[in-house]
C-alpha cells in the first residue's frame, strides 16, 4: 500500500475540560478528494488548525508523506505543502490579487524580477488550474467566489500540496459552487490532495471519494464515499438517526401583522441598497427571502429590526406604523410590541462574546424583571433562569457562567434562539439562523421555527442557504440588487428556479 | 514566535497575581540598575523605600494619602476603559472637580458641617464630570477620539484654573495662585486629630477621611459596572457595540454616562487635596495623580480589587521615594520620577512582553501534574 500523504496519530487536544480531539487517527491518500464531516463542536475545526500549525496538539504525532514532522506555526505547515482556505478569507482589502499572494513571500526589498517571475508563475498556475483570476484586480472588487480563488492561488503559488478547505461554500451561490467544485476536481487530477470540512452531506457525496466522520471530538466513521448515503452519514454525525426532511403542516394563515411599503434604505456608505421593496407577512406564516449575501437582505433586516434607518417607506406592526423617514422606534420599543430578531451575524451583532453566557441569555431584556429591579441585576434570578433555558434549548456545555466565546457555533444560536423566542413573539425575523450551525442543531432550530409558525407567529426568514429557504418557507420571495424580483408558492418551485432568479438572470 | 495559549486552561490567578508581579519585579530590578548607576546602594535604597513608607507611623499615614488619590483616578480610568474608552483626562478632571469643591464649600460654609461635605463631594463629582461631557459629547456624537480630546482638556484645564487663579478666585491679599482658605470648621478631620483621640501623638500627615470615600468610591465602582443594568449597558458598549446597538442599548448615552462617572471618580481627588489637605486651591494640585492613575488601572486589570493594592504600591513608592531623596544625594525627586515611569512602562505598555511564556509554562506545569 502506498503510504499516505497526511497521516495523524493519536492526536489529543483538549481545551479546559473539554478535549476537543480524543486519539484521532486518520490516513489521508494522495490525489483524492477527502471529506471530514461532522456537526460543529464535532473537533473538525480544531483537528484542521492543528494540521495547520494554528494549535499544537497535547499529544500524538503529524507525518506528512511518511515523515513526521513538527508543526509549531502556520509557517511550518507551509513548508511542509500544506496550504489552507479558511472560512473567513485572510486577504488585504485594497490590495491587489497579485500584492496578497505574494506578501511575506516578496523575496526582494525594491521589486523587480522577482516580482516578474512571481507574476509568470501565477499566470501558468491559473492556465493550468483554469481559475480565470486577473491578477492585477484589487481585492474589494471581487466577488466572493473569486477571493476564494485567490486563496486557492495563494496556497498553490506556496508549493502546498495538500489544500485543507474549511466549508468552503458556505458564502458562495449555487453556481459558484459549481465553480468551485470544478477547480477543486482539476486540483485533484493533479495529484493535489484536498480535505473538505464541511457539514453540507451534498458535497460529500458529489466530491469526495472517502469521507472521515468526526463526534464529540472523535472519528467516529470512516468510508468510502461510494459505500455510503446521506441517511448513513447524518445518522454516524449526530449519533442518531435524522430527518432530513421536516415534519410540517400546511400553514394556518392568520391576519396581516407585518407589512412594509416602499421602502428604501441606504447602507454606512450612502448606497442605496433596499429599492422600494414591499412584502407583507401573515400570522403562521413563514416567508422566505432567499438571495446571494450582499443583495440588500442585511440591511434591510437591520431597518425592520430598528438598527437601521428608513429612507423612505413605511413598516406597520399590526396596522399601527412603526417606522417611517421620520420616525424610528428604537429595537427595546419594537421588542415590547412583540417583534424578535435573531440576527444575521451572531457574533458581530447577537451576542457579547466576551460576556458570560447568562449575561447574553438576557441581552436586550436586561431592564426587564425579574433580571433586574430598580436597574440591579439580580444575578441568582438570571442564573436560575439561564440554567432552565440552557436545559430547554439543550445548550451545551450547560455552564451559565461559562465566557460564551467557549461555546461552539451551534450553541452560541442555540443561546441566541432561546432569548429571542422565550418571549412569545408575535413577528420573528430570522437572519441565517444556521448559519456554521451543526446538522443535529439545524433540526433543533428549524422545529422551534415551525413551532413558533404554528403557535401563530408571523416569520420573515432571511437564509442564503436555499434549501433552508425551501424547507422552511411557506411563501419565498428573492431578492437580488435591492428588489423583490420573484414571488412564489414554495410547492410550485424548484431550487433551480429560484438559483436563476437569485442571480438576476430571470 | 510565542506560542498561543489556550485562554480557557489559564488558572485566574496566573494572569492576575503572577504576570503582574513578574512586570513589577522586572520593573523594580531595571530601577535598581538606574540607582546603581548613579552611584548608591540598591539595597539600601529598597530599605529606605520600606522604612519610609512602613517604619513610621506619620510615614506610613502618607503612604495611605497617596493611596488615596491613585484610587480615585485609577477608578475614573477603570470605568471609562469598561466602555472602551481611554480617558487620559483624569488630570484636568481632577483639577476641575478640585474648583467645584471649593466653590460649593465657599459658598455654603454656613450650614451643618456634614452637609458642607455632602454638598461639596456632589460638586467635585459634578464639576468633574461636566469637564469629562464635553469629550464623551464629541465622541459620541462627532466621533472626536477621546484620547485626543481628554489630553486637550487637561491643558485647557490648567490654563483655565490659572486664569482663574491668577485674575478671578485669588486671594487677592497675596501674591501666590492660590485662593483664600476654607474656613477651619469645614475641613477634613485628619489621621493626626483621628489618633490624638487614643492619646497617640503623631507628627503632621496629609491623610484625612477622604481615604475613607476611596474605599467607598471603590464599592461603588464594582457595584456599578457588575451589578446594575448601567454597568452591563456601559460593558456591552464596550465589547461590542454593534450588538449593544442590536439589543436598543444607547452607545452615544453609555459613552456619556461613562466618561462622566469617571470624570466624577477624578473629581473626587479634589476632596482629598482641598477639603483634606491644603483647604484651598493651589495651582498645580493634581500634580501628576490623574495620569499615574492610568497605570493604577491597568496594572489593577481595571477591577476595584486590583486598584487598590495597585494604588497602594504607588502610595509605598511615592513615599518611600521621597524618602529615598532625602537620604542618598545622588538620587533626585526626578530618579523617582523614572522609577514610576519604568513600572508604568512594564505594567501597562509591556504588560503583554511576558504573558504568553508565563502562561505557557503554568499552563504546562499544570498539565503535567493532571496527567501524572
Amino acid at each position: 500500500m502506498v503510504s499516505p500523504i497526511l497521516e495523524l496519530k493519536n492526536i489529543n487536544k483538549s481545551f479546559g475540560h473539554v478535549q476537543a480531539n480524543k486519539n484521532i487517527n486518520l490516513k489521508i491518500t494522495q490525489g483524492t478528494i477527502h471529506g471530514i464531516i461532522g456537526e460543529n463542536g464535532a473537533g473538525k475545526s480544531t483537528l484542521m488548525s492543528i494540521v495547520y500549525g494554528l494549535y499544537q496538539a497535547d499529544s500524538g504525532s503529524i507525518r506528512v508523506s511518511g515523515k513526521e514532522v513538527k508543526l509549531k506555526s502556520p509557517r511550518d505547515s507551509i513548508e511542509s505543502g500544506i496550504g489552507m482556505v479558511h472560512q473567513h478569507f485572510m486577504l488585504v482589502e485594497n490590495f491587489t490579487v497579485l500584492e496578497n499572494i505574494i506578501l511575506g513571500f516578496e523575496g526582494e526589498l525594491v521589486f523587480g524580477h522577482k516580482l516578474k517571475k512571481a507574476k509568470e508563475n501565477l499566470k501558468n498556475l491559473c492556465d493550468t488550474y483554469k481559475l480565470n483570476i486577473d491578477l492585477d484586480s484589487v481585492i474589494s472588487d471581487l466577488s466572493v467566489g473569486f477571493r476564494q480563488r485567490v486563496e486557492i492561488l495563494k496556497s498553490l503559488y506556496r508549493g502546498a500540496e495538500i489544500f485543507i478547505l474549511d466549508e468552503p461554500t458556505g458564502v458562495l451561490t449555487p453556481q459558484e459552487v459549481d465553480e468551485l467544485f470544478k477547480i477543486l476536481r482539476s486540483l485533484k487530477e493533479e495529484g493535489k490532495t484536498i480535505v473538505l470540512i464541511t457539514h453540507k452531506l451534498n458535497e460529500i457525496m458529489d466530491l469526495t471519494s472517502e469521507v472521515s466522520v468526526m463526534r464529540q471530538g472523535e472519528v467516529v466513521g470512516h468510508t468510502k464515499t461510494s459505500d455510503t448515503n446521506k441517511e448513513k452519514l447524518a445518522e454516524m454525525m449526530v449519533g442518531r438517526s435524522v430527518l432530513l426532511r421536516l415534519n410540517k403542516e400546511d400553514a394556518k394563515l392568520g391576519d396581516v401583522v407585518f407589512k412594509v411599503e416602499n421602502l428604501t434604505v441606504k447602507d454606512d456608505l450612502d448606497v442605496t441598497r433596499v429599492k422600494n421593496v414591499s412584502f407583507e407577512i401573515r400570522s403562521g406564516e413563514i416567508l422566505g427571502l432567499a438571495g446571494v449575501t450582499g443583495n440588500g437582505q442585511t440591511e434591510l433586516l437591520e431597518a425592520l429590526s430598528g438598527i437601521r434607518k428608513v429612507e423612505s417607506g413605511n413598516i406597520y406592526l399590526n396596522n399601527e406604523k412603526v417606522s417611517d423617514k421620520e420616525n424610528l422606534l428604537d429595537p427595546r420599543k419594537l421588542k415590547a410590541k412583540g417583534l424578535a430578531h435573531v440576527p444575521e451575524d451572531r457574533q458581530r451583532m447577537g451576542l457579547v462574546t466576551d460576556f458570560k453566557a447568562y449575561e447574553n441569555l438576557i441581552f436586550g431584556y436586561h431592564d426587564q424583571e425579574p433580571y433586574s429591579k430598580s436597574s440591579i441585576l439580580r444575578d441568582n434570578d438570571i442564573i436560575t433562569y439561564s440554567k432552565k433555558v440552557m436545559e430547554e434549548y439543550d445548550v451545551r456545555p450547560r455552564s451559565p457562567q461559562l465566557i460564551t466565546s467557549n461555546f461552539s457555533g451551534g450553541n452560541q444560536q442555540k443561546i441566541i434562539l432561546s432569548r429571542e423566542l422565550n418571549e412569545s413573539p408575535k413577528i420573528l425575523l430570522v437572519g441565517q439562523p444556521t448559519r456554521g450551525v451543526d446538522i443535529g442543531a439545524i433540526e433543533f432550530i428549524h422545529q422551534r421555527l415551525i413551532d413558533m409558525r404554528d403557535k401563530g407567529a408571523a416569520i420573515l426568514l432571511v437564509s442564503v442557504e436555499l434549501d433552508e429557504v425551501l424547507s422552511l418557507s411557506d411563501r419565498i420571495l428573492v431578492m437580488f440588487d435591492g428588489n423583490i424580483v420573484g414571488e412564489r408558492i414554495n410547492k410550485d418551485v424548484t431550487d433551480r428556479e429560484l438559483g436563476l432568479l437569485m442571480a438576476g438572470v430571470a | 514566535m510565542a506560542t498561543a495559549v489556550d485562554k480557557s486552561r489559564v488558572p485566574w490567578w496566573v494572569s492576575n497575581l503572577i504576570v503582574p508581579l513578574v512586570n513589577l519585579v522586572l520593573a523594580l530590578l531595571v530601577s535598581a540598575l538606574f540607582i546603581f548607576i548613579a552611584g548608591e546602594n540598591p539595597i539600601q535604597a529598597v530599605k529606605l523605600i520600606i522604612y519610609g513608607s512602613f517604619g513610621y507611623l506619620d510615614g506610613f499615614a502618607y503612604t495611605l494619602y497617596y493611596t488615596t488619590n491613585f484610587v480615585f483616578t485609577g477608578l475614573a480610568f477603570a470605568v471609562a476603559f469598561h466602555c472602551r474608552l481611554f480617558n487620559i483626562g483624569g488630570e484636568g478632571q481632577a483639577y476641575i472637580g478640585g474648583l467645584g469643591v471649593f466653590l460649593v464649600a465657599i459658598n455654603v460654609s454656613f450650614l451643618p458641617v456634614p452637609i458642607v461635605w455632602l454638598l461639596a463631594i456632589a460638586g467635585a463629582v459634578v464639576f468633574g464630570a461636566a469637564w469629562a461631557f464635553i469629550p464623551a459629547y464629541l465622541q459620541a456624537k462627532r466621533g472626536s477620539h477621546v484620547v485626543i480630546t481628554t489630553i486637550m482638556f487637561n491643558f485647557i484645564a490648567s490654563s483655565l484654573m490659572v486664569f482663574l487663579l491668577v485674575d478671578v478666585i485669588r486671594d487677592m491679599k497675596q501674591m501666590g495662585p492660590h485662593t483664600v482658605a476654607l474656613p477651619k470648621e469645614i475641613w477634613f478631620p485628619t489621621f493626626k486629630e483621628f489618633a490624638a483621640l487614643f492619646g497617640i501623638k503623631i507628627r503632621y500627615s496629609p491623610l484625612n477621611i477622604s481615604f475613607l470615600l476611596a474605599i467607598a468610591a471603590s464599592f461603588f465602582v464594582w457595584f456599578l459596572v457588575w451589578k446594575t443594568k448601567w454597568g452591563y449597558e456601559m460593558r456591552a458598549v464596550g465589547h461590542n457595540t454593534q450588538a449593544a446597538i442590536y439589543a436598543g442599548i444607547s452607545p452615544y448615552k453609555n459613552i456619556i454616562i461613562a466618561m462622566c462617572i469617571s470624570g466624577g471618580l477624578a473629581g473626587l481627588l479634589g476632596i482629598n487635596e482641598i477639603l483634606g489637605v491644603h483647604h484651598k486651591i493651589v495651582a498645580g494640585f493634581p500634580a501628576g495623580y490623574g495620569f499615574t492613575g492610568i497605570a493604577v488601572a491597568l496594572m489593577g486589570r481595571n477591577h476595584p480589587i486590583g486598584i487598590f493594592p495597585a494604588a497602594f504600591l504607588f502610595g509605598i513608592l511615592y513615599q518611600g521615594g521621597s524618602e529615598v531623596t532625602f537620604d542618598m544625594p545622588n538620587i533626585t525627586r526626578y530618579m523617582f520620577v523614572a522609577v514610576q515611569g519604568v513600572i508604568i512602562l512594564f505594567s501597562g505598555a509591556l504588560e503583554n512582553l511576558f504573558r504568553p511564556q508565563i502562561e505557557s509554562f503554568f499552563v504546562n506545569r499544570l498539565n503535567r501534574k493532571v496527567s501524572v
